[in-house]
């Protein structure tokens, strides 16, 4: 092992995972909103962004350049502490709730033995939830910093709402830290690894620990429907819609400011779905067998179509910009999957992260789709469903995945 | 100066700078903010404690649920600064350096007693929250139920005085 | 490692200067909120105690302490926005209808 490694690996090796952790998030944040206005925008019978590079590629590049630009307004009147700690307290505890999710197996690099993630500790679950009940504070300070009562009542609703959908959210997994007996996101995924069910080895099915488990479809359903409500979005996002509230609680907040906001939002949703793959779906694991070798170039078999159709789409592309930029991206993708496929070292490194984001692309997918698709609750109506369905819903689940076990256990 | 020493000055810093800026804020809603300071403080010397469990539920239950009760009180009640007082000169120049002086020679009392206390002991084979968690149900299950109980009756409370009129 | 006497001291200037804000604030939300500054240093010396001890008996009971803090801050809330609501203030010193 290299000796610097050795001796200052425990502080040079979290300190570039951090760097590098926040740079992908913040990317793959402003793609998210390229993602999601295309989606929305092909739902609703429409291109989404398409003139601002090949394919609106560039769109969240002129959207971060019209942030930074834009005029800074302050308000009078504002209560100047929580008016400018509010955003700062969102997008800082949502980068940092990042911070104890594991993204892959435990990872040797240049003999210096890491786990995937940034902290490994034995309480992570615990962790995210004392992030998430903090969280309500940069709305509840938005809403009263800005001096405007369309803010205040904004504000109040959604610290209201995030409570309550908190309570359902906490016991909704308590299901499965029934079944893994662990508070740590590591073990959790760990116990799904059965060897050889693949995906019958998951939360969802659960035939974790010698047919031990009992499916925890109740459990997910109920976290995610929690987690929508939690991160204010449709169909739960009435306190910060622009036709009811004139945007709620980030009303006085205009460029940089309601950034942070923005930025906040998204990262947490991409927080809540890394953590209903880690719960329900595996982690990392695949979906197939570990006994089905072939599997292991499921990367290349993704990869090399998808960089192909985009060459050939980008050829015939409009713009001159876009006739060299798509096949430029497609051929870095096709040689990706065939450079995947021939390094056996670097296809095997790659299976956790890999498996890993497309659950998590599936998950945030679902997210947008439900946004392109479902009405907005109204907020007496969101309130009854988070204290009179989920709530009850939730410690259903608990007991009969507590009774099921029990009755396992004793026989 | 090992590095759990110096966290320990730095939160205790913190914590005491909230506390004292509990007293000094004239708005209700920064006094909530600077407890709000304070607890987090206190959770992370939990965590050096090795605590992890208690510093968990400070966070959740305490600063996350019980303050922001606080806060959207202060919100709903529109509490505004607080109002001059007329303070009598002998309180401030005789009594503040008075109560400084008490709790000096108390904090020296305890500094002196070094002698008398355990030292911290390592940890048991178990991890702490485990531990934590047989002890809570197996000798102390009898208080967990009523403190549900509690809470319950507490909700109701809550309820029937907080509806509004009637008539 | 960190002495315990030094959880102890640091307990009891938060106790002191909750004891101080109990006394000189004069809204009632400020009060309510230096009794809870008060249980946070106690539930500070009951974790140094048990990390001393080596037992875990004190963090049971520092969760005890936090339920019912909690209880006892919706009811005490509730009351005050009642209070509030009939007083029309949330000054300690415009509660004085018992005076003579």
């Amino acid at each position: 092992m290299n000796p610097i490694l050795a001796q200052y690996g425990f502080l040079i090796v979290p300190i570039i995972k951090v760097i590098l952790l926040v740079l992908i998030v913040l990317t793959a944040d402003a793609y998210l909103t390229w993602l999601e206005r295309k989606v929305i925008g092909h739902i609703q019978a429409r291109w989404g962004p398409y003139r601002v590079g090949p394919h609106g590629l560039l769109q969240p590049l002129a959207d971060g350049a019209k942030f930074i630009l834009k005029e800074d307004p302050l308000p009078d009147g504002v209560d100047k502490k929580a008016y400018f700690f509010a955003p700062f307290l969102t997008l800082m505890l949502s980068l940092t709730s990042l911070a104890v999710i594991p993204f892959g197996p435990d990872v040797t690099i240049l003999g210096y033995k890491t786990n995937f993630g940034i902290a490994d500790i034995n309480i992570s679950l615990l962790a995210l939830f004392a992030i998430t009940a903090l969280s309500v504070y940069g709305i509840a300070l938005a809403g009263w910093g800005s001096n405007n009562k369309y803010s205040l009542l904004g504000g109040l609703r959604s610290s209201a709402q995030m409570i309550s959908y908190e309570l359902s959210m906490t016991l909704s997994v308590v299901g499965v830290l029934l079944m893994a007996g662990t508070l740590s996101l590591k073990e959790i995924v760990e116990m799904q690894n059965t060897g050889n069910l693949g995906f019958l080895g998951w939360n969802i099915i659960g035939f974790s620990k010698d047919g031990f488990g009992l499916t925890q479809i109740i459990g997910c359903l109920c976290f995610f429907i929690s987690a929508i409500a939690e991160t204010n979005r449709v169909p739960f996002d009435l306190p910060e819609a622009e036709s009811e509230l004139v945007a709620g609680y980030h009303t006085e907040y205009a460029s940089m400011k309601f950034a942070m906001f923005f930025i906040g939002e998204y990262t947490a949703m991409i927080t809540v779905s890394c953590l209903s793959t880690i719960l329900f779906f595996g982690g990392w694991l695949s979906p197939f067998p570990a006994s089905w070798a072939l599997t292991h170039y499921f990367p290349s078999i993704i990869l090399v179509p998808l960089g192909l159709w985009v060459f050939f789409d980008g050829i015939r592309y409009e713009t001159i910009f876009g006739r060299i930029v798509l096949p430029a991206v497609g051929g870095l993708l096709t040689l990706a999957g065939i450079g995947l496929f021939a390094s056996h070292t670097v296809n095997e490194a790659i299976q956790g992260p890999f498996w890993f984001f497309v659950k998590v692309f599936a998950a945030l997918f679902f997210y947008i789709w439900m946004r392109g698709t479902l009405p907005r609750f109204r907020y007496d109506q969101l309130m009854d469903f988070g204290w009179k369905v989920l709530l009850p819903v939730s410690i259903a689940n608990v007991v009969l995945t507590s009774t099921y076990l029990l009755w396992r256990m004793h026989g | 100066m090992s590095a759990a020493l110096l966290i320990f000055f730095v939160l205790a810093g913190l914590a005491v700078f909230g506390a004292v800026a509990l007293i000094l804020q004239s708005h209700p809603i920064h006094s909530a903010l600077s407890l709000i300071l304070v607890m987090l403080c206190l959770a992370g010397l939990y965590l050096l404690m090795g605590a992890e469990f208690v510093a968990a539920v400070q966070i959740i239950v305490y600063a996350g649920a019980v303050m922001v009760l606080f806060v959207l009180v202060i919100m709903l009640l529109n509490a505004g600064e607080e109002e001059r007082t007329n303070f009598s000169k002998l309180a401030t120049f005789a009594g503040v350096p008075l109560a400084l002086a008490l709790g000096g020679v108390i904090a020296a009392a305890i500094a002196r007693s070094s002698g008398h206390l355990p030292a911290p002991a390592a940890n048991g084979a178990l991890t702490p929250t485990r531990e934590l968690s047989k002890l809570l149900f197996s000798e102390f299950v009898y208080p967990f139920e009523l403190t549900s109980f509690l809470i319950l009756v507490a909700i109701l409370g809550a309820l029937v005085l907080a509806q509004r009129e009637r008539n | 490692m960190v002495p315990t006497n030094y959880y102890l001291i640091l307990s009891a200037v938060l106790f002191g200067l909750g004891v101080l804000a109990f006394v000189f604030k004069r809204n009632i939300i400020t009060i309510f909120m230096s009794i809870e500054l008060m249980l946070n240093a106690v539930n500070l010396a009951f974790v140094a105690f048990s990390q001393a001890l080596g037992k875990t008996d004190g963090e049971v009971f520092v969760l005890f302490v936090i339920v019912v803090a909690a209880a006892e801050a919706t009811v005490g809330l509730g009351i005050i926005i009642l209070t509030a609501r009939n007083r029309r203030s949330l000054n300690v010193e415009r509660v004085d209808l018992l005076k003579l």
